[in-house]
């Protein structure tokens, strides 16, 4: 919640209780490490379908990070959080299903 | 009026709401969870697809993992720069927010920029076989269906193979599903370039605006997530080699 003070001062400093400038550059940081490791894993072809489980954790952490700290989910109210992944739940199970129906197999 | 210090949602000369939130936070949020099985149902598409195109190019024959992954981290630090733009803004500092609002715009165009040039290298692809020093286990499945044009009477083979919409079921599919990423992105650097425009206006945006602007960057990180999972999912695993 953003606490406003008596001020005509239309740029008066606001308390969003969101994180600081530094905290969003060293998630920045750890973005780009993250997707300098997927790049990375992606030469090593040995792995063979190892290779899926991996680059889905760490595109799943990525995710995470921008959701949570980029979009605020972990500082604002839990209700924006179960809309976004209502809905993220809801596209998995119907991406699932359509494989499903079409017997994906990678 | 009613002070807006209750209000959990913020911003400014905020109603009182049924679920102490703002509306327009919570519309967006509802938007983008619609978003999202927007973008599902067409990567979703895209694996089903995945293996049935009947001719090439294929996602080896084109793809520059390299390239994509650059483009990447343009828009990766585009989210950064919009953040940073919000937390500008509700310190105080119009000018701080005009910068990386900026930056996000620019980076957000390089991003387009990147797409445009790997549409047109796709649309363009050929295939180039050297006759003469020709290694066959270095070619791709695609290539491999023109060796019979190297019959000795030329030293070099070039085909033109370019991968369009209507090529495969490949092409299809990607150009659908990169194309209405490209479209979201396009929106979104419009919506940010208007308001870093409106900033120049007398009290057009000010701290107590912070809640619109975070509207717009909750598009915007949107827009980045999705990318996300688009680069793993249909580049890495697209031409990943040990899956062979």
């Amino acid at each position: 919640m953003a606490h406003e003070t008596h001020t005509d001062n239309p740029y008066a400093p606001l308390d969003t209780g969101h994180p600081s400038a530094f905290t969003y550059f060293k998630v920045a940081m750890l973005l780009v490490a993250l997707t300098a490791a997927e790049v990375g894993v992606f030469y090593i072809e040995g792995l063979g379908h190892g290779i899926i489980p991996i680059l889905l954790v760490l595109s799943a952490a990525k995710f995470a990070l921008v959701a949570m700290f980029y979009m605020h989910l972990r500082f604002d109210s839990q209700l924006f959080s179960a809309i976004f992944v209502g809905g993220i739940l809801l596209a998995f199970s119907v991406g699932l299903a359509l494989l499903g129906l079409f017997k994906f197999y990678v | 009026m009613a002070h807006a210090e209750a209000a959990p949602g913020g911003g400014h000369d905020v109603h009182d709401t049924t679920t102490g939130l703002s509306h327009k936070k919570l519309l967006m949020w509802a938007f983008l969870g619609s978003d999202c099985m927007f973008f599902g149902a067409l990567i979703a598409t895209y694996m089903v697809h995945k293996n049935g195109s009947l001719v090439g190019p294929f996602p080896e024959d084109v793809f520059d993992i390299l390239t994509t992954s650059t483009s990447t981290f343009v828009l990766l630090m585009s989210s950064m720069s919009m953040v940073l733009a919000y937390n500008a803004l509700t310190r105080g500092s119009l000018r701080g927010f005009r910068i990386w609002l900026l930056s996000t715009c620019v980076l957000g165009a390089t991003f387009l920029a990147f797409q445009v040039f790997e549409f047109n290298e796709f649309v363009n692809y050929h295939v180039e076989i050297d006759c003469v020093n020709l290694n066959v286990e270095k070619l791709t499945d695609f290539e491999k269906t023109f060796i019979d044009r190297c019959d000795g009477t030329v030293d070099h083979v070039e085909i033109e193979t370019g991968l369009t919409p209507r090529t495969n079921l490949f092409g299809t599919t990607f150009f659908v599903l990169t194309g209405f990423h490209g479209g979201h992105v396009t929106i979104g650097v419009i919506w940010l370039l208007s308001m870093y425009f409106y900033s120049f206006k007398k009290n057009g945006i000010t701290s107590r605006h912070h809640e619109e602007v975070d509207v717009a960057a909750l598009y915007w990180h949107f827009v980045d997530v999705v990318w996300i999972i688009i680069f793993t999912v249909i580049y890495l695993f697209g031409v990943f080699p040990g899956f062979d």
